[in-house]
């Protein structure tokens, strides 16, 4: 099984692949994938009156925790007390909605035999080396998306749809910021 | 035409019932970042390196797709615009968090949201990377008092919508994005092929 890497683009790694292994189903057309994307999103603006999300269930799970170490550090500061009400703090919109998105995911990937334990990587990176990129890179993240009030998600996607002013000057500093780093870590994935 | 949606703004069903239609869209989602490639870092990174452009591709159709539905569903009066919720504008913080997002974007190969595709098949990198962002977001916590209270509501320009920004008819920039959008696409198809290796 090691020998098969399940993230491989359908047709690249093929001669590898034992006759034996199901072969990963290749990749929807994007532009297909695009249009399912889009109306999930539709459905969200005329079921819910709002958009899609996942940084907001990250710092669900966070406050949570928190205030399970320390009550009183929690509702004295003014990021975690934001994600904190009567309710229990995981009862809330953008928990759900990304415990669905896992879910989600789980059954396309094993719809097209793509489940399987493996670092995705390229060739002139360490395993080590790309986990410690993956951890400072979802850190960075973390933060540009608490600064922005959302991320590729409830920004980019959600206010994208909506010509919202603040979602497209993100969406094109997303861009930047990725194209002005790529050259400095591209021994990560080229 | 009757005003009928959005429907959970109209009072047609409660919060528990919004979670479970949370976890119903989340579903479609997730199963759509999925089939893109999207629990794949390296299939996202290679947009960075012009090779693959899925990442412009979906994300465009998905954006044009909800904003056609959106616009015409309002013009037509049945979807009330002004009730769906808009993240409010501040400048500077979204073009800084911006720029450091898209460079935590290339650095750690995934979006929050792909991330959680990534983990639900398997990525061991994913799940680093969705700690990381764990990480990230308890040091904002932590140090917002003294690095980011002073200006997280900088340059504020409230909810508003590029038509009002620009004093462009909402119909009229919905048409030009769907044209950019185009350009783009066909931008991306001449890349990729002059990208592609030759066998």
């Amino acid at each position: 099984m090691s020998a098969v890497s399940p993230t491989a683009v359908a047709g690249k790694h093929v001669d590898r692949v034992p006759r034996s292994v199901p072969r990963a189903a290749a990749y929807m057309n994007p532009y297909v994938a695009g249009v399912g994307l889009g109306l999930v999103l539709l459905a969200s603006f005329v079921i819910m009156g709002r958009g899609l999300g996942a940084t907001g269930a990250f710092s669900s799970f966070i406050a949570w925790i928190a205030q399970m170490i320390s009550p009183e550090h929690v509702e004295a500061n003014a990021v975690y007390s934001d994600y904190l009400g009567d309710q229990h703090p995981l009862k809330a919109w953008l928990v759900f909605l990304v415990a669905g998105a896992f879910v989600g995911a789980l059954i396309s990937g094993l719809m097209a035999r793509r489940f399987g334990f493996a670092v995705d990587k390229g060739p002139r990176i360490a395993t080590a080396g790309r986990l410690g990129y993956a951890f400072f890179g979802g850190a960075l993240a973390g933060i540009g998306a608490k600064m922005a009030l959302g991320c590729t998600s409830g920004q980019a996607l959600t206010g994208g749809a909506l010509l919202n002013t603040g979602s497209w000057i993100f969406m094109l500093m997303v861009f930047t910021g990725g194209f002005a780093a790529a050259w400095f870590v591209r021994k990560q994935w080229i | 035409m009757d005003i009928g949606a959005p429907f959970f703004k109209l009072g047609m069903f409660g919060e528990d019932a919004s979670l479970a239609v949370a976890a119903c869209l989340g579903i479609g989602f997730g199963f759509f970042l999925e089939r893109a490639g999207f629990g794949s870092s390296r299939k996202l990174t290679a947009q960075f390196y012009l090779t693959d452009w899925s990442v412009l591709k979906v994300m465009f159709t998905a954006i044009v797709t909800a904003m056609v539905g959106v616009y015409v569903l309002s013009a037509i009066g049945w979807l009330d615009f002004s009730k769906i919720y808009l993240v409010p504008t501040f400048l500077v913080p979204q073009i800084v968090g911006g720029l450091v997002f898209g460079v935590g974007f290339i650095v750690g190969g995934y979006c929050p949201g792909t991330s959680v595709a990534g983990i639900a098949t398997g990525k061991i990198d994913a799940l680093v990377y969705a700690l990381g962002m764990i990480a990230g977001i308890v040091v904002y916590a932590e140090t917002f008092e003294a690095l980011f209270s002073g200006w997280n509501e900088a340059t504020p320009l409230g909810q508003v919508t590029l038509p009002t920004v620009l004093g462009i008819p909402y119909g009229v920039l919905v048409v030009a994005v769907v044209a950019l959008a185009l350009g783009a696409f066909a931008l991306a198809g001449r890349v990729e092929a002059a990208l592609r290796p030759r066998s």
